[in-house]
């Protein structure tokens, strides 16, 4: 096995282009385990701790550059305030020795339909910057997930960033997990309510072959929302209207049963998370009044 | 491992030897070990629960680079089977596998991915056999027979009382209990050394050196001393390491080879590298009056044993001995079977039978109390087990049995505040209160509390007969002008304490500061196992004999050479008189001389259950442990939160009592991951998550804090009066839990690990 070390950007798109089936590795976290279950052999690494802006973060015309670099614990201690959706989620990640190590970067290499980072990224309309030694591209989020643990990315890319607008509104991530921590999503859901735009967005978690959005729950809260003047009125949300997009939510969702949860449970988890993070939300944006 | 001083009497708590190691991370555990020229080995497993093997082809993986041996059945010189108590297992699968994971065949490698690689490239043809994985048609005719007297293991039969018992108010109920794995987090490991004379030493994870010697003996054909065994660090036990898993691997290909052979499972194949605790299935029926007095139980208990047989045959006996619980009877009839499946081996694990029926019995008391409008505890006390009590084997209960008033102390802890995490008063919410912890699924919605009591009993030592010893070697000698005691025993030390405990009483009994522990090795009598609960009572028996001995001969050495002194004894170092004066130092006394005595222990014998009645004096001492659970359950989503554990045990006498705390810790820590989490899914004979990515064990949001009051009555049969108690806090800690579970949602819940959706019901 080849251990590549590059220390520039430059050089590692090269070595990537020169070995498409090296897997690039930055924590670790997703990647060793892996290999420990002898699930992969790949023939290189393309080891990405040497290279510094991948760990940088950055303001730019309003939107936030965040390097696939960027840990856990960095986003929480750094961007908890502009990124509180994402902050959350990744405090659910793991212990802190993985934080520590664990990127986000990483978590969007993987793909996994269970990935915590992948809900508040999709609800806050995330985009993901591809590069190649070819060039740079930028795919929206929900166009990056296409199966299980597989990715839009092609073989000589890597990740570079992503890119999402600092939070215009409240945000929350609830994961339901059979332990109070340290634990694996059974589902998990993300919302981002965004007044200025009277938009509202959606994530979904561990519900469905990717990560997924419920964009009829989406349009259905906005019409509520919009219906009544409630962006203005800051008015609490008839309870009907909870439970109906809570359903939606639910049915956006194409869970199966495995060895972490059935879907049928899933669904139920989905709807009560969906109601429940749409109540804090709200509190927090009527509290802001 | 170097021998470490340790100070302090029966009754302290004294720094343990291994723990600055421990902390600081440089105790060297089984999985450690290394030797020069060392090669490693691997093993080939089966793919299916239940094939035909057509054939084994290890030409490829004899060919791959570094690879120095490929070993079948057919390498065995000796016996090819083994077993703790039915020679049913075999070393390397002869013909047929039984389950999945079955260990086929061997590789040496001189690199642990050589090894794998190689392993990987052996090629076994199977014919797959449809497994047999439901217990209940292990019982029928209609399924295959996977041993050649079939597939019971062993079926028990209790008749206590009255057989046609009637009363006015019955209840009944099914309950089940998933598999739980010990989870041991140190791996099957070691390290087998040939001597280049035939014989081999091995240094390995275990808890009973002396019974793998034997069946090692046997299996390499080699006489029992030139296979020498010594214990190396272990990573846990709880049961997973009574049974052989590489220690016959490694020496097969040691002695094959000529050279060191090191094996380390990975996690994934520790998890079929062990027997877990059998998955039962329990039908009660219990009968009272209206007033509360139990009238008679029916039970009937299926365990599934899987595969091999393991220690099935004395888990049946507990969980059929034990089922009614800690309380008193006029009728009981009990009938359990333990079978034989396609599913994992299941066996040894800490509370050893008496955690399934204990779900069940205290579910039942539960249930019994709601029918009958009485206080769940009142219910409790009024049938509690006392001394003197005769249990459904027809045993009277000697010594203390406070199971009366380990519920009242349980129920006297005061009751934690309500809703303290909760963010509806206004407060912040603390995530790390809430069901769902920091994975913020709630901020108070949906939950509900319940609390919850349980009370259990076990078995201390061996039953049935088992001839249950140890056996200590105390060498007092003066080194660097001090007296100084060596405690040699082959007894386990698995990260209990009991390398502190044997010096603790070393130095008690001998009255020197300076003790220290050996090695445990084959290289002295055999100790028993480092299981139920009984090393403190029976090894701790020996060294206090043992000491006992050279005390005799040191306060003889006394008299002769100085002088008759009535009531003279040893203190500080030193000879003293009754008033505690100073006759003689033991440095002055024993010059160059040295003192060495070896005593066995033996508690008083049991007896073998009457076939047709499961009438005997079966058990040496019973051991009683309460709890009380405080849980938040989020009714919406099924998610639990165990808010607060209290625990009262009677211990006898707390050797030390810290180490006791820490078993009543741990034990509740394990009995909480068997209610709420743990469990070894397997699916059509296949486990399902053999990793501890889903596998889950508890972490510190998940147990709380446990209040604890330890009594300590005295049990005048045994020595110190102690009682042994690393399993009792295991066996009442989760069904305290479910009841409590029970009581915040109005469910039923007849089954553990309780799932979210069996709380919700989606």
């Amino acid at each position: 096995m080849e251990f590549l070390q590059p220390t520039t950007w430059t050089e590692a798109l090269a070595m990537k282009a020169a070995h498409p089936d090296a897997i690039p590795i930055a924590g670790g976290t997703d990647v060793m385990v892996e290999i420990n279950f002898d699930r992969h052999r790949p023939p290189a690494f393309l080891d990405l701790t040497r290279i510094a802006e991948l760990s940088e973060w950055g303001l730019d015309n309003g939107v936030l550059r965040v390097g696939a670099g960027v840990t856990y614990t960095q986003l929480i201690d750094e961007l908890g305030d502009r990124l509180p959706g994402l902050a959350k989620a990744s405090r659910t990640v793991g212990s802190p020795q993985i934080r520590n190590r664990g990127t986000v970067g990483g978590n969007l290499g993987s793909a996994s339909p269970a990935g915590d980072a992948h809900p508040p990224l999709l609800a806050s309309r995330a985009i993901v910057e591809l590069a190649s030694s070819a060039g740079t591209r930028r795919l929206p989020m929900h166009e990056f997930f296409v199966g299980p643990k597989r990715s839009a990315m092609r073989k000589d890319e890597l990740i570079r960033a992503f890119l999402v607008a600092p939070a215009q509104g409240p945000q929350q991530f609830s994961k339901v997990g059979t332990r109070n921590a340290m634990v694996i999503a059974v589902c998990s859901f993300a919302l981002a309510i965004e007044p200025d735009r009277r938009r509202v967005g959606t994530g979904i978690g561990s519900a469905a072959p990717t990560p997924v959005t419920a964009p009829e729950a989406e349009r259905f809260l906005e019409g509520v929302l919009g219906e009544h003047d409630l962006w203005q009125t800051r008015a609490p949300v008839a309870e009907s209207a909870l439970l109906r997009f809570g359903e939606l939510v639910a049915a956006a969702a194409r869970p199966i049963d495995d060895v972490r949860g059935t879907a049928a449970y899933r669904r139920h988890a989905l709807a009560v998370m969906a109601r429940r993070s749409f109540v804090w939300a709200w509190n927090e944006y009527r509290a802001a009044a | 491992m170097k021998p470490t001083p340790v100070s302090g009497q029966i009754g302290d708590s004294p720094r343990r030897a291994d723990g600055p190691q421990k902390v600081r991370g440089d105790f060297e555990y089984s999985s450690d070990l290394k030797a020069a020229g060392m090669l490693w080995g691997a093993t080939v497993r089966s793919p299916h629960p239940y094939a035909r093997i057509v054939a084994i082809d290890a030409a490829e993986a004899l060919a791959l680079p570094g690879v120095h041996a490929v070993l079948t059945h057919l390498d065995v010189p000796g016996t090819k089977v083994y077993g703790l108590e039915i020679q049913d297992q075999p070393v390397l699968a002869i013909d047929v596998v039984r389950y999945w994971g079955e260990a086929v065949a061997l590789v040496a490698a001189d690199h642990p991915e050589h090894a794998r690689r190689a392993a990987q490239a052996v090629r076994v043809t199977y014919e797959v056999l449809k497994p047999l994985t439901d217990p209940e048609l292990a019982l029928t005719d209609d399924a295959p027979r996977l041993h050649p007297g079939g597939n019971v293991t062993r079926q028990v039969k209790i008749r206590h009382g009255d057989q046609s018992a009637q009363a006015e108010v019955v209840v009944s109920g099914e309950y089940e209990v998933g598999m739980q794995d010990q989870a041991p987090l140190g791996p099957e490991s070691g390290l087998a050394i040939p001597d280049g004379r035939g014989g081999i030493d091995l240094h390995l994870a275990t808890q009973w050196l002396h019974v793998d010697r034997d069946q090692l003996a046997g299996i390499l054909a080699l006489p029992p001393e030139k296979v020498r065994l010594t214990l190396a660090g272990v990573g846990g036990a709880f049961g997973a390491r009574e049974d052989l898993s590489m220690q016959a691997h490694a020496c097969l290909l040691a002695l094959r080879t000529g050279r060191p052979v090191k094996m380390s499972y990975s996690r994934p194949e520790s998890f079929v590298g062990h027997v877990h605790r059998h998955p039962g299935k329990l039908r009660y029926e219990h009968g009272a009056t209206r007033d509360g007095k139990l009238v008679y139980v029916k039970a009937r208990v299926l365990l599934d044993g899987g595969a091999y047989a393991s220690s099935s045959t004395a888990v049946i006996a507990n969980a059929c001995c034990f089922a009614l619980g800690p309380y008193e009877c006029p009728s009981a009839t009990v009938d359990g079977w333990v079978v034989y499946t396609n599913n994992p081996p299941c066996g040894a694990m800490r509370g050893f039978g008496s955690v399934q029926n204990c779900y069940a019995h205290e579910a039942q008391m539960d249930k019994l109390a709601a029918a009958i409008g009485m206080d769940p505890v009142e219910l409790r006390q009024r049938n509690a087990m006392k001394t003197g009590s005769r249990l459904i084997t027809g045993q009277v209960v000697e010594g203390p049995a406070p199971v009366a008033e380990l519920l009242d102390r349980i129920k006297a802890f005061p009751l934690p505040v309500e809703g303290s995490g909760s963010g509806r008063g206004g407060g912040k919410v603390d995530l790390t209160q809430m069901p769902g912890g920091v994975s913020n699924t709630t901020h108070g919605e949906g939950v509900r509390r319940g609390v919850g009591y349980a009370v259990g009993f076990k078995n201390v030592g061996y039953s049935e007969g088992f001839d249950d010893y140890s056996t200590a070697r105390i060498r007092l000698s003066v080194a660097n002008g001090r007296p100084r005691a060596e405690v040699h025993t082959a007894a386990a030390e698995v990260g209990q304490g009991l390398i502190t405990i044997q010096a603790q009483i070393a130095a008690t009994e001998l009255g020197v500061t300076d003790v220290v522990v050996l090695d445990a090795d084959t290289q002295v009598g055999s100790a028993g196992s480092s299981s139920a609960s009984r090393q403190t009572y029976i090894t701790g028996g020996a060294v206090k004999a043992a000491c006992e001995a050279v005390r005799e001969r040191v306060l003889a050495l006394a008299q002769s050479e100085i002088g008759r002194s009535a009531g003279a004894r040893l203190e500080r170092d030193a000879v003293v008189s009754a008033d505690g004066g100073l006759i003689v130092t033991l440095a002055t006394l024993l010059g160059d001389a040295v003192v060495e005595e070896t005593r066995e222990f033996r508690p008083r014998r049991t007896h073998r259950l009457d076939a047709a009645t499961g009438q005997a004096n079966a058990h040496l001492q019973y051991a009683f442990a309460a709890h009380r659970a405080v849980v938040d359950v989020d009714t919406e989503l099924g998610l639990v939160k165990v808010v607060e554990l209290a625990t009262a045990q009677d211990v006898g006498k707390a050797i030390n009592p810290q180490a006791v705390e820490g078993q009543l810790e741990g034990g509740a820590a394990q009995g909480l991951g068997l209610a709420v989490m743990e469990e070894i899914q397997v699916k059509d004979g296949v486990i399902r998550n053999a990793s501890f990515t889903d596998y889950l064990l508890p972490t510190i949001l998940d147990m709380p804090p446990l209040l604890m009051d330890i009594l300590e009555l005295g049990d005048p049969h045994s020595p110190y009066g102690l009682k042994g108690v690393g399993e009792p806090p295991t066996i009442s800690s989760g069904p305290a839990i479910v009841a409590a579970i029970r009581a915040a949602t109005g469910r039923p819940i007849t089954r553990v690990p309780v799932r979210p959706q069996d709380i919700v019901g989606a």
